[in-house]
């Protein structure tokens, strides 16, 4: 009889399975045993009221009369609101136009996800989409009202002024980062000090810029509405962060290509348009969309010239004395759509930054 | 006979070079001169006064929080220093409490206790995703909403209390050893560095080591208590008081700036976070498995060699995020603290003045970029000579 009969006995049951998971992920050592059961303990007390106060006890439909009596949230503040917040001042009986533009506008964005449908057709169809848009908002053709963009507001106001900014400061993103490393000393200089200079101010005063002193630089009888002087502040704001982002594009393309373009007989602009641009800006188009996020983020500081974006109607809808003291309950809303919007933008400049830089995945994660 | 013709070349690549520069210059200067003439014509026609004469006129507007002392009969100059000084001490306090607090998480999210690093992550990607400007809302909402009346104000402990007008606890009552006292704390930090010198001449000469940083500390802390206890050990406090519709005396953090500041260290802390934890995740494992191969205990592992290493990746992209939030805390207009950008404004809409306003704010705020730009190459520079 062999001394090694039974040597297929199974592992001790406290290393493996889910019981093995939780002694190694959770009570590893003195330390991560009190580690866990103090934040077990934090998340026992702090959830269960927190999931009362938000569905449990909420009040979901009523008037504030009805949540003053009710111990949860708030949410009818968002049922009876939610219209203004999301469209503003634009006219109630078309807010489906809002609506539909913001609908066709995800879709795309949905739809153009995956770098294999990224051709010309798709070009096209987005600036076959983006004036559908323009229509639906702006109307005055087939039969639509005309409304004008004063009394445009909340989400679609929010898109707005952060899709034009990043598109049209991209060109001018390319410019200044060509510019920064160009040969010619005075047109260096004048990018660098722009670059730099907006770079280390903040979006707000530039904002203030545009509200109080655009006007003045203007001849008499021209005036630019309220919306066009944030949207520019917003453009030459993006093009500087844009532009560094460019710039390291640029630098990360080896000299090589230029020098082979060169050869091949391109001339300095050509060589530009088909060797280094579309391969320099590949690169880039995760910070890309980081720089799109902040900018996303940054439309909400038009408050501060009083444009009516979605921050903007949700104070507004919380200074109605009907409903004054729901702030928390507006203020998550907006969050949770400013969360969706970043969360699955920044997820998604994390997937393109995989796809396209297959060979830079962490080797080694430490610990 | 052949003379040889002298060939002007227009189109070489000297000329073409000149050319660009003389068209983008004169461009700017037209553009420049256009702007100049106009603004000046808006201005004549608008009857607004150019210049900074206004800074010497009396400013006729109160300010919330004075670090010094002001008041609405006093100059346009000296309001702005007390809106530079709020900008200046919501700043420090935040990045203060940002790095220490980004620092925790950026390691708690490297933590192997699943728990901890899941949680980390919830806190990073819950506030990176939120713009700033709706935190801060929401916490000036909280603070001045949810909050009682300061006639029903909340006392968590003696002395201390918390209304929606902020939150007021007693200091010490003034007496001259204080004064002392920070005398004393000065002459010990004098003599730590001092102490230190010596003891990193001695380590160099003789090879031995000295406590250095530990007699520190404790010369900090028992050279002004010592001072204290000679000093009589005054325990008089200066404890707030409900008189009228507020409280008096005490020292009181208004709800502007608690949640400016709040606002502030959460929403930098996320991005904090992120560079420690890149920073540390791009020292390579090897480095950490050597040093435990050696013996080093955890923490040692992390404070000799993956934290001096992974320095040097984190301190650039760390300063960029403390630059971000002083450029931030601008954002306290939104909510009413009496930073610069809102002293300036309140100024813009009295006089009118505004690109002297706008100016004197970026003007701020590149002095801020580029002290630290400046500081940063001297930092890198150090590190390379090493």
């Amino acid at each position: 009889m062999s001394l090694y009969k039974k040597i297929d006995m199974k592992p001790p049951i406290a290393s493996v399975g889910p019981l093995g998971w939780i002694r190694r992920n959770l009570f590893d050592g003195w330390f991560n045993s009190l580690l866990t059961i103090v934040v077990l303990s934090v998340l026992w007390s702090v959830l269960p009221p927190l999931f009362r106060w938000l569905v449990t006890d909420a009040v979901c439909t009523g008037t504030a009369e009805d949540c003053r009596d009710a111990s949860g949230a708030c949410w009818a503040f968002i049922t009876e609101n939610y219209r203004f917040i999301l469209f503003g001042f634009y006219p109630y009986e078309s807010h489906w136009r809002p609506a539909l533009a913001i609908v066709l506008f995800v879709a795309m964005l949905i739809y153009s996800r995956d770098m294999s449908r990224w051709r010309r057709a798709l070009a096209a169809l987005w600036v076959a989409v983006l004036g559908g848009i323009a229509v639906l908002m702006y109307g005055g053709v087939f039969g639509l009202a005309r409304i004008q963009d004063n009394v445009w507001g909340g989400l679609p106001l929010t898109l707005l002024l952060s899709v034009v900014g990043i598109l049209a400061a991209y060109p001018f993103g390319i410019v200044l980062a060509l510019g920064r490393r160009s040969r010619l000393p005075v047109i260096r200089v004048v990018c660098v000090t722009y670059i730099e200079a907006i770079r280390g101010v903040p979006l707000i005063s530039l904002l203030f810029m545009a509200s109080v002193m655009f006007p003045l630089f203007l001849p008499e009888g021209i005036t630019f509405n309220k919306l066009l002087r944030a949207q520019m502040a917003i453009i030459l704001f993006a093009a500087a962060y844009l532009a560094e982002v460019i710039r390291g594009g640029l630098q990360s393309l080896p000299r090589g290509h230029a020098e082979a373009a060169a050869a091949l007989g391109l001339g300095a602009f050509q060589s530009l348009r088909l060797i280094i641009l579309p391969q320099a800006l590949k690169t880039v188009i995760p910070p890309t969309v980081s720089i799109f996020i902040s900018t996303f983020k940054d439309t909400s500081l038009v408050v501060v010239i009083a444009l009516f974006d979605l921050l903007h109607t949700t104070k507004a809808a919380l200074t109605n004395p009907d409903w004054m003291g729901f702030s928390t309950e507006g203020y998550l809303f907006i969050a949770a759509i400013y969360f969706v919007f970043c969360f699955s933008m920044s997820r998604y400049s994390v997937r393109l930054e995989h796809e396209l830089h297959p060979e830079a995945q962490r080797t080694g994660m430490n610990r | 006979m052949q003379t040889r013709v002298p060939i002007i070349a227009w189109n070489t690549s000297t000329i073409r070079s000149v050319l660009y520069q003389v068209v983008v210059l004169a461009a700017i200067a037209g553009a420049a001169y256009y702007l100049f003439s106009t603004t000046q014509a808006n201005l004549e026609r608008r009857s607004i006064t150019t210049g900074f004469d206004f800074l010497d006129r009396e400013a006729g507007f109160d300010i919330g929080e004075t670090p010094i002392p002001y008041s609405a009969a006093d100059r346009y100059s000296l309001a702005f220093v007390v809106g530079a000084l709020n900008t200046l001490k919501v700043s420090a306090i935040g990045i203060v409490l940002a790095v220490i607090l980004g620092v925790v998480i950026g390691v708690s999210r490297l933590s192997g206790n699943w728990l901890i690093a899941k949680l980390a992550t919830v806190y990073v990607e819950g506030f990176r995703n939120i713009p700033l400007l709706l935190q801060l809302f929401f916490f000036y909402a909280l603070f001045t909403e949810s909050l009682p009346h300061p006639r029903t104000a909340l006392a968590p402990a003696d002395g201390v209390f918390l209304s929606n007008r902020g939150l007021y606890f007693g200091v010490p009552a003034a007496h001259p050893v204080h004064h002392w006292m920070a005398g004393v704390f000065v002459l010990a930090i004098v003599l730590w560095a001092i102490i230190r010198w010596w003891s990193r001449r001695r380590l160099d000469r003789t090879g031995r080591a000295f406590p250095a940083a530990r007699v520190g500390i404790c010369l900090c802390i028992l050279m002004p208590l010592g001072v204290w206890i000679v000093g009589g050990a005054p325990t008089a406090m200066n404890v707030p008081e409900l008189k009228g519709f507020n409280f008096r005396g005490g020292i009181s953090i208004s709800p502007e700036f608690a949640a400016l500041l709040l606002g502030l260290v959460m929403y930098t802390a996320a991005f904090i976070a992120e560079v420690v934890r890149s920073g540390i995740e791009s020292v390579s494992i090897g480095q950490s498995e050597a040093a435990r191969a050696l013996g080093l205990p955890a923490g040692r592992v992390m404070s000799l060699v993956v934290l001096p290493q992974a320095l040097r990746v984190i301190i650039p992209p760390l300063t960029n995020q403390m630059l971000n939030l002083v450029k931030n805390s601008s954002l306290a207009v939104g909510i009413g603290y009496p930073d610069f950008v809102s002293v300036v404004n309140t100024s813009i809409n009295q006089t009118g003045q505004a690109i002297e306003g706008v100016a004197m704010i970026m003007a701020l705020y590149l002095f801020f970029s580029l002290t630290t730009s400046l500081a940063m190459n001297w930092y890198n520079a150090r590190l390379k000579g090493r």
